[in-house]
């Protein structure tokens, strides 16, 4: 779904917690996000679809291969550790080489953060999907296994979504409508009520939802 | 790198005139209490259990026996609903988290001072 505003590549730096003004204590997520160059406009004519390319981390030339380099000299811009690309429905106001900062974010704005969970490898189900354990002693042999998967004869089969134990997908997943608590534009840092996928040090995604919380 | 950032992110909230408190010792929490849109302080008097957390996560623990009821009270020491701590008495204990108080009434629920030696 290709949105109105672009959104940043960030670093989870850690959660902490801060005071608001009525002094409650609220649990916060920094997220040090940007500056991100724009590196690539992507249009329509051109490559089918619209889109912003952004680039996070500054690194030293040498750093990357020749062609990477040579699409960083095209627009100008430092080179970059990774670069990301954001669907977007305008290219409008959007140039090469400019930088997108965590200025366009405000406390109270509603945001989506994307990035890879912290992996649990393989789970069994009381762990994977909250599964009630057994009774540990008493004679007990059920001590954390799933229980029936089904009935027998009828179907005869295992009913596709059963929850089983497995591995913990290595997959990106999404928060959303996390809050802004404060923006830090000084030192490119969003303060994020609440957690956010993965360890510290994650790189995450942030887009604007557009909505705004109370 | 990413700690400093932290904790320079949390310094602003946290104060700077606060008394040192370790387990044992009685203190007065000044703490901030809204009643009926008004603000008023209520002076929460009693015995330091534990001094949990760092940086702006620390809580002090602060028990008193209230009509023969214990009653527990956590403490954001950071908080701005705490006006202030007042330590009342240093207390001599030999642990850091005195949970054994809880069991103890009456003349074995005492616990010894610090006594303060004076300069000459």
């Amino acid at each position: 779904m290709p949105s109105t505003a672009v959104g940043l590549i960030g670093k989870k730096i850690g959660m902490t917690h801060v005071f608001d003004e009525s002094g409650n204590s609220v649990p916060v997520t920094v997220i040090q996000a940007g500056p991100c160059p724009v590196v690539q406009v992507k249009t329509e004519e051109n490559d089918g679809y619209t889109a912003i390319q952004v680039g996070h981390e500054s690194i030293a030339k040498h750093k990357v291969n020749k062609p990477e380099n040579g699409h960083f000299k095209k627009a100008g811009v430092q080179p970059t550790r990774r670069l990301a690309e954001f669907r977007i429905s305008s290219t409008d106001g959007f140039d090469v080489g400019s930088e997108l900062t965590v200025a366009q974010f405000q406390a109270g704005d509603a945001i989506n953060v994307q990035g890879r969970p912290i992996g649990k490898g393989f789970m069994g189900v009381t762990k994977r999907h909250h599964f009630a354990r057994g009774a540990m002693s008493h004679g007990s042999k059920s001590h954390r296994l799933p229980g029936s998967i089904g009935a027998g004869t009828t179907p005869s089969r295992v009913y596709k979504g059963q929850k089983m134990a497995g591995r913990k997908p290595n997959r990106v997943s999404t928060v959303k409508n996390l809050q802004v608590v404060s923006v830090d534009t000084e030192r490119n840092l969003i303060l994020v009520k609440g957690a956010t996928p993965g360890s510290n040090g994650t790189v995450l995604r942030i887009t604007p939802t557009g909505k705004v919380m109370k | 790198m990413s700690q400093q950032l932290l904790r320079e992110i949390t310094q602003p909230f946290m104060k700077s005139d606060l008394p040192e408190m370790t387990s044992g010792d009685t203190v007065a929490v000044h703490a901030k209490i809204v009643e009926g849109g008004k603000e008023r302080i209520q002076i929460f008097e009693g015995v330091v259990l534990k001094v949990q957390g760092a940086g702006v996560a620390k809580t002090v623990t602060v028990r008193k026996v209230f009509q023969g009821v214990g009653v527990e009270r956590t403490f954001l020491i950071h908080s701005p609903r705490v006006a202030r701590f007042e330590v009342k008495r240093r207390g001599k204990v030999r642990r850091a988290r005195i949970y054994y108080f809880r069991q103890r009434r009456g003349k074995s629920a005492r616990i010894r001072e610090i006594q303060q030696t004076k300069k000459a």
